[in-house]
């Protein structure tokens, strides 16, 4: 038989049974609606894979009942018993003909219509009166019932359990009380209750796997009189031919769990013995020993196997699922699976499962568009839907991304509106990313028409509560016109990890395998050393300053016995979370290691730098360090937040030029930053070879004397040591600015705001995260040399008045860097923001001799206001120079077009200063 | 013995351990030379000295875990719980192993002494003018021949949230 019809059958008698009982408590607490919802969605499941697999006749009953029960989810029906007799009954319709399918692999033919049609009746509120004679009463619910989920028990295969089997030694042993169970069988006969105990299913009577029933079933019997009814249902499966095939059992995951445990315990004694036969010379027992040792290690392996499955199981569905929609909706679709063999604890991804289905679904039918549109909109005509699935700091990550064309913001607002959930101003208020939230809502569905596929908002937030009920998160990105992604994040709380074992300080870690990038021995004799900021470890590695993390500083262990060997040897774990990369200073480190995370106590779940513990080989605890915790509590998080506010910033402001920044400490106060592009060289300088000259401490650079100037006026030079200096270079002049430590280059977008009140510094910014004093690098140059700026441009003017500069640009930091700058070169500065005020200051009379204009302005461009002044303004003749970060030919010919006489890089000091000073030049001579 | 002055919170607790009419089995154990007890029933395992590996970050009262036939127990020093010094390094001490909610706590103490079965006759609540730190852990006392036992909670002992506030 098809496995996706087995799988189907299995699946779909589990649900049955829950929602017997489910309906039996609706009836008697009619109000509850999360019983309610979960009965609409078993339904809902039930319907669409009937449709999936091609099964009309199944797929109207259970469309029908859940329109009945849809209408009741929606308050519009009232729960009544003949309301929930008629939709048992139509179960018990979908029972019987489940019976038929199984024993033929067909659905019989013939139609329900007079069931069918009673639904209806019942969904229009026209059912009155108690059913006919027809309408069977309710089937008791099944006596004690204990719904058992789904997601507790798991499929494990023949194969594993067989070999289980045989690497066991006697039948007294550990996974005897295992087969035992094995025998609770779910009944295979369709048209009865399924059995209760049905955590492991054998519906095998195929002649290759009967034989795994027979010799368990004797031993069930044997294991105690608990499970003696599900005995006899396993022998009478064993005899039943019409059993559905596969090679599968289910089995209840605690129990797995149990045996995992026990299996540990045997490797711990395995190696305590193995040890003492180490010890002796001749034994008899190292033979079988040798022996117990390999059956252990199978026997581990197996066991541990049997937890873990590849999340492609998950997807085996999923093509098939793709195919038909794409058949069903008239479109392309491409389905791309990535990272299949990702593996995953079985238990989670039963439980994520229905989710991914869900959401591949949604993808298919609201995210990718028709050929026609697609191909309007200028793509291809195959939609596609990538499924990617990877580790990532400790957790596994489900990406689910489609090509289409994105959410649709407005209709999500509309609904939104439409069923009450906010109002208009309350979404006004909003951001894109809250207003997506919404499809996480309950009964939320933006689908214009309640199709077969989807659209009747069970979907996204059964999705959103499964995820959250593992303790994943699920995140979704959209881009208009582009399509959608959607993030899943689950944590490896019950997974398998390979990783490092470490030492620190005397104790030993692991460190996830998984975000370790490579290991670097730092030693006074190998090549690395580890350098010291201000006492912050750094490491010089290939070229890069890597950011070096003491866990014995970070863990606050004493260092009783780690102390001495820190200084000679250190290894560094080079660790990388997302774009963050760090080094962790350790003693040792030893070997890689196969670790189950076994999730701490909650009384240390407040730590955030452990991710769990486990037991080693060597049966000792170990805590697992977690990569992201101490990311976060060593700096990363000043980034991560600054993302955010980035974020934030840019619905509101609009877009600056991101530059790089220089970050340092220098004197009291906040960290301080000047842009890169100013500073030509960093250096460390010998305080030794400091000299004093005319009382201004210099020092011998490149064969030239170049001055020091200190940040703080009062600080004063050591004698030793060596200090940190920025250097400025302009042609064959340097000068070194004394700093205390250089922390960091930044590209941010820089934001002054807040002016200064102390002269050498631009004013304070926000800069990763941190209020930040931006230094004026001009105050310090022209205190190196008092002549820094006007060297060659001033002298042509000094007999002349002033030349007047109109400045026009909005970034205030521009303004703020420019104006000192020009005014040191002597010229009068007017600095406006944009071209309206520029062009204001042109009515009221006032005259330049050149205009400087950003290009890129908010309102009027930098284009537009030149060609306003070019054509009629009072300013025609007066020259003008364009700043932009665009410098292309391109942009230079439309500069001059648009009636710029000069176009200027923005970042370009001197090309500024030359070009000012060129185009006064020419318009003297034109003049 | 008056009711009437207890805080409601003594009273529950004693509702829901002391309900049982007659005797009470406890196990015993001392900790600076004061005899304390548990309810058999919430007792698991009674260790020996063990390894152990410290928790660095944990609170002082988390002496770090401990493997318990593959399963990984937290301990909890019950001295430095109650407010006492710790113990002496030469001293190995003992450990009571007890399940809270599906985990497995390890209670070192200096050491573990026998089961008494004990008649509701001998109990009473605390004294009010206890140690607040150790009523806070404890129901009660039993009268004993020439010494008294303190019964702790071992929810409440295990309560670390009150450690902070308190």
């Amino acid at each position: 038989m098809d496995d996706l019809l087995s799988e189907f059958l299995t699946e779909t008698n589990e649900n049955l049974s829950v929602l017997d009982v489910e309906l039996v408590r609706l009836e008697q607490n009619p109000n509850n609606p999360e019983l309610l919802s979960n009965i609409f969605r078993l339904v809902h499941t039930i319907k669409g894979t009937c449709g999936f697999l091609g099964l009309p006749r199944l797929e109207k009953v259970a469309h029908a009942s859940e329109n009945v029960l849809g209408k009741f989810r929606d308050g519009e029906l009232t729960i009544n018993p003949e309301a929930v007799s008629l939709i048992l009954q139509a179960l018990d319709t979908i029972k019987s003909l489940l019976a038929v399918l199984e024993a033929t692999e067909a659905e019989p033919p013939g139609d329900d219509l007079p069931l069918i049609e009673r639904l209806n009746l019942c969904a229009e509120g026209k059912l009155g009166g108690p059913a006919p004679a027809a309408a069977a009463p309710p089937p008791p619910p099944p006596p004690t019932a204990p719904a058992v989920a789904a997601s507790e028990s798991r499929p494990v295969t023949m194969d594993e359990l067989e070999a289980l089997w045989n690497s066991t030694p006697g039948p007294n042993d550990i996974p005897a009380p295992a087969a035992g169970t094995a025998v609770a069988t779910r009944a295979p006969e369709p048209a009865e209750e399924p059995a209760q105990s049905h955590d492991l299913v054998v519906p095998d009577a195929e002649p290759v796997a009967a034989k795994v029933p027979a010799p368990v079933a004797p031993m069930a019997g044997a294991s105690g009189g608990g499970n003696a009814g599900a005995a006899d249902a396993g022998a009478e499966a064993a005899t039943k031919e019409s059993a559905v095939a596969a090679q599968t059992i289910r089995v209840n995951v605690d129990l797995l769990e149990n045996l995992m445990t026990m299996v540990s315990e045997l490797v711990l004694t395995r190696n305590q013995l193995l040890q003492i036969l180490r010890s002796q010379k001749e034994s008899e027992f190292a033979a079988p020993l040798q022996r117990l040792n390999h059956v252990t290690s199978e026997l581990q392996e197996g066991v541990m196997k049997t937890r873990m499955q590849p999340i492609g199981n998950a997807w085996a569905k999923l093509p098939r699922l793709v195919r038909d929609l794409a058949h069903e909706l008239n479109k392309k679709i491409d389905l791309q699976m990535l990272g299949a063999d990702t593996e995953l604890d079985r238990q989670v991804l039963e439980l994520i499962k229905d989710p991914l289905t869900h959401m591949v679904r949604n993808s298919a039918d609201h995210g990718l568009e028709i050929p026609a549109e697609r191909v309007k909109a200028g793509k291809t005509e195959t939609g596609r839907i990538t499924l990617n699935a990877y580790h990532e700091g400790g957790h596994i990550i489900i990406e689910i991304q489609d090509d289409g064309k994105g959410l649709a913001i407005d209709r999500i607002k509309q609904k939104a509106i439409q069923n009450g959930m906010a109002s208009e101003g309350e979404l006004a208020s909003m951001t894109d990313q809250q207003i997506i939230q919404f499809i996480m809502k309950p009964g939320f569905s933006t689908a214009a028409k309640v199709t077969n596929v989807s659209g009747r908002g069970v979907g996204m937030d059964v999705v959103k509560t499964n995820i959250e009920k593992i303790g994943g998160t699920i995140e979704i990105k959209s881009a208009q016109g582009k399509g959608s992604t959607f993030v899943i994040k689950i944590p490896l709380t019950l997974a398998i990890v390979s990783a490092l074992i470490v030492e620190c300080a005397g104790e030993r870690f692991a460190i996830p395998q998984i975000s370790v990038v490579e290991l670097v021995r730092a030693a006074a004799d190998s090549e690395h050393t580890i350098e010291r900021l201000k006492g912050t470890p750094v490491l010089r590695l290939r070229n890069r300053l890597l950011p070096l993390v003491s866990l014995q500083q970070l863990l606050r262990l004493d260092d009783s016995e780690g102390a001495k060997k820190t200084e000679e040897e250190t290894f560094i774990v080079v660790t990388q979370v997302g774009t963050y990369t760090f080094g962790i200073m350790v003693d040792r480190v030893f070997d890689t290691e196969e670790i189950v995370v076994k999730p701490v106590a909650p009384i240390l779940r407040h730590i955030e730098m452990f991710s769990g513990n486990t037991i080693l080989g060597d049966g000792s605890v170990i805590m697992i360090l977690d990569p992201n915790g101490i990311a976060s509590a060593t700096g990363e998080m000043a980034m991560g937040e600054a993302a955010g506010k980035e974020a934030a910033a840019v619905q509101t402001q609009r877009q600056e030029d991101k530059m790089a920044l220089l970050l340092f400490r220098a004197g009291e106060g906040a960290p301080k930053a000047v842009p890169l592009s100013l500073v030509a060289r960093l250096e460390d300088v010998d305080l030794a070879t400091v000299e004093l000259s005319n009382g201004l401490p210099v020092v011998q650079y490149r064969g030239k004397l170049m001055p020091l100037v200190p940040i703080d006026p009062n600080f004063v030079v050591a004698n030793e040591g060596r200090q940190p200096v920025l250097v400025f270079a302009d042609g064959d002049r340097s000068m070194g600015l004394i700093v205390d430590e250089i922390v960091d280059i930044v590209e941010e977008k820089l934001n002054v705001q807040l002016a200064a009140e102390r002269p050498g510094l631009m004013g304070s910014a926000i800069i990763a995260g941190k209020a930040t004093e931006v230094i004026d690098a001009g105050f310090f140059l022209t205190q190196a040399y008092k002549d820094w700026f006007g060297s060659s441009t001033q002298e042509g003017f000094e007999e002349e008045k002033l030349q007047r500069v109109l400045l026009v640009d909005d970034s205030p930091f521009f303004r703020n860097l420019l104006t000192p700058l020009l005014s040191v070169a002597g010229y009068d500065v007017t600095a406006v923001e944009n071209a309206g005020d520029a062009l204001a200051l042109c009515e009221a009379g006032e005259d330049f001799d050149v205009i400087v204009s950003d290009i890129e302005m908010p309102g009027m461009s930098g284009f537009d206001f030149a060609e306003a002044v070019r054509h009629g303004s009072r300013w025609q003749r007066v020259p003008m120079v364009a700043l932009s970060s665009h410098a292309s030919a391109r942009d230079l010919d439309r500069g001059r077009i648009a009636g710029f006489n000069d176009y200027v890089a923005k970042f370009d000091r001197d090309a500024l200063l030359f070009a000012l000073q060129q185009t006064l030049t020419d318009q003297k001579g034109a003049a | 013995m008056s009711n009437a002055k207890l805080p409601s919170t003594v009273r529950k607790s004693r509702g829901d351990d002391l309900v049982v009419s007659g005797n009470q089995d406890f196990v015993t154990m001392t900790i600076a030379d004061q005899m304390f007890g548990i309810p058999v029933l919430q007792v698991q395992d009674v260790l020996g000295h063990q390894r152990i590996t410290r928790i660095p970050l944990a609170p002082p009262e988390v002496a770090g875990s401990l493997n318990l036939r593959g399963r990984i127990v937290t301990a909890i020093d019950v001295r430095l719980r109650l407010g006492l010094t710790g113990r002496p390094k030469d001293k190995p001490g003992m450990s009571i192993v007890v399940d809270l909610r599906g985990e497995l706590y390890s209670l070192m103490v200096d050491s573990v002494g026998e089961v008494l079965s004990l008649t509701k006759e001998d109990f009473e609540r605390n004294p009010a003018t206890l140690d607040p730190r150790w009523r806070e852990v404890s129901t009660g006392i039993y009268r004993l021949n020439g010494q008294l036992m303190v019964v702790l909670d071992v929810p409440r002992l295990l309560n670390f949230t009150t450690i902070e506030t308190a």
